[in-house]
């Protein structure tokens, strides 16, 4: 699914990891893939209309400061566009995914002042001053989050979409104390689906990272 | 998503200013985003009005509470008072959306939220609601978890709130603040059910803000609860619900209020099923009889007749779990 609305424009620079990356080493494959396959049969857009295109008027968007994951980022963005559009899309924070965009699946899960949300229902216009925390937030260096190490040792995925928001929303679960049983976990998960049906394993992993597996 | 302009109030002048040139309110905008992204919804302005100051929780000597607007709804679940003299609140609270959804969305955007029919969210589907005379495709489409009472020609979509159905119940007040200065109303005049102009769904005016709802101090003691059923056990709508409370003295029923969810355009109240308690002894026989009428009036339609059945055993449950037996 590809981003609604691109940011317009990033006043503090991002730096460019000097490691390639799954994702930017995909992007480059894909762009020298598609000029082999495109070669000499489109022809790009002629200059009148590209002048159009630049003079057109752009849609409101608005500057807004936040931190994340420690860093302030200074940003102007399209008012449409979502935080997880943000991360994903601008920051090179791909670790949140975007699996309904509608608020139902929770793989966007991300903490903002401290508290779970879903990050593809909000506008990132309204975080001035917010502080985010994303999967890439949790580890200390090289140390795992303990609900990282939590998921590794209960084997708590299968095909691992869902886990970036799972663990996010497990810890966000943990903060607010809704740990008691089994039972409580799985209840005060449940805005997070699985489709591995890995649930009984994510349960435990949530155990584990409290203390009790 | 269509382009819009966005604008934090400062303060409630500025929001009521720019909700009277047509700006469109926003809180946690759980709702609104993400019918925005289907363009259901297409406000050309977003008054942000998160910074107003509408996050109190006030409870009375006499044991009334107030919940301001932008409260949201995991602080109103946990709070102390709230969850002591009215657990129909909590509970209702706690079984809606999910911990993230709870975490974002407010109290007043709760009894703002717009129906979950599935046409209504589907823009190239027919629906008075969103396209005033279109038709209703819900009629003679998938239906099943449409309303059976409260519908209309024009209009069959459920109300998808639970904390509104606790609302109802406790005969809350919804206090507003507009252009033209506070008003107050009683919960059951805020929500309208749909007629034949489905389109409109609360009583507000132009620019006006919900600030707070209330709910009056009742007679305790009072047992109060929450009981929603579902197509799976968490995270999803009602197919129907309970919210019921009662003042029970001296082994006699004095006061019940009752309400029923996912059954109604509008939370459902149930007078004369509140009638028929008052003055009894709570029984086993006394909860079947009375919510054996839970349904009267029902107009179901081709894949929602079962949701009678299941009102009348639903209340019934909840009627047990809260009165108890004798």
């Amino acid at each position: 699914m590809s981003t609604e609305h691109p940011i317009q424009a990033e006043t503090a620079p991002v730096e460019s990891p000097s490691v390639p990356t799954r994702r930017t080493f995909i992007a480059t494959t894909t762009a020298a893939g598609g000029a082999a396959v495109v070669g000499g049969l489109v022809a790009g857009p002629p200059a009148l209309a590209a002048e159009e295109a630049a003079t057109a008027a752009a849609p409101p968007g608005s500057s807004v400061s936040l931190t994340v994951n420690g860093v302030r980022r200074t940003v102007t963005v399209d008012n449409r566009t979502s935080l997880l559009d943000l991360l994903r899309e601008h920051l090179d924070l791909t670790g949140s995914k975007k699996g309904c965009n509608a608020g139902a699946c929770g793989a966007c899960t991300v903490l903002v002042d401290g508290r779970r949300v879903n990050s593809c229902l909000t506008l990132a216009v309204r975080l001035e001053d917010a502080e985010v925390t994303t999967i890439e937030g949790l580890a200390k260096g090289d140390r795992l989050h303990p609900l990282q190490q939590a998921f590794i040792d209960q084997d708590a995925f299968q095909c691992g979409f869902c886990t970036p928001g799972q663990i996010v929303s497990g810890v966000g679960c943990i903060q607010e104390g809704h740990t008691g049983s089994p039972e409580e976990i799985r209840e005060w998960m449940s805005g997070n689906l699985c489709r591995c049906g890995c649930y009984a394993k994510i349960e435990r992993a949530v155990e584990q990272a409290v203390g009790r597996k | 998503m269509h382009p819009f302009t966005y604008a934090r109030a400062a303060d409630t002048r500025e929001a009521l200013d720019a909700g009277r040139r047509g700006g469109r309110y926003i809180a946690g905008g759980t709702t609104l985003v993400d019918l925005m992204r289907e363009t259901v919804e297409r406000p050309e302005t977003l008054v942000d009005i998160s910074a107003l100051p509408l996050r109190e929780i006030t409870v009375t000597k006499s044991g009334g509470l107030r919940i301001g607007a932008l409260v949201s709804m995991a602080e109103a679940a946990a709070h102390r008072g709230v969850r002591a003299l009215y657990p129909v609140i909590s509970q209702a609270l706690e079984l809606s959306a999910s911990a993230q959804l709870r975490n974002m969305a407010t109290i007043g955007g709760n009894i703002m939220q717009r129906t979950r029919c599935t046409y209504f969210r589907d823009v190239t589907a027919d629906c008075n609601k969103r396209e005033p005379g279109s038709g209703c495709a819900a009629r003679e489409g998938f239906n099943r978890s449409h309303a059976i009472l409260g519908t209309s020609d024009s209009c069959l979509a459920t109300h998808p709130s639970d904390l509104a159905v606790a609302l109802a119940a406790l005969e809350a007040t919804v206090h507003l603040l507009g252009p033209e200065g506070e008003r107050t109303l009683a919960f059951a005049d805020f929500l309208l059910k749909p007629g034949s102009t489905p389109n409109r769904e609360q009583a507000l005016r132009r620019g006006e803000l919900v600030t707070a709802v209330e709910i009056l101090a009742h007679p305790r003691p009072l047992k109060s609860g929450y009981l929603k059923v579902r197509d799976r056990q968490s995270y999803e709508f009602a197919l129907t619900s309970a919210a019921v409370a009662l003042h029970i003295r001296g082994g006699v029923i004095r006061e019940a209020k009752i309400a029923a969810g996912g059954v109604g355009t509008v939370p459902w109240k149930l007078p004369a099923i509140e009638q028929a308690l008052i003055g009894e002894r709570p029984s086993d026989r006394l909860w079947a009889e009375a919510a054996g009428h839970a349904a009267d009036g029902a107009r179901p339609l081709t894949h929602n007749g079962f949701k009678a059945e299941l009102l009348k055993r639903t209340v019934e449950r909840q009627l047990s779990t809260v009165g108890g037996t004798i």
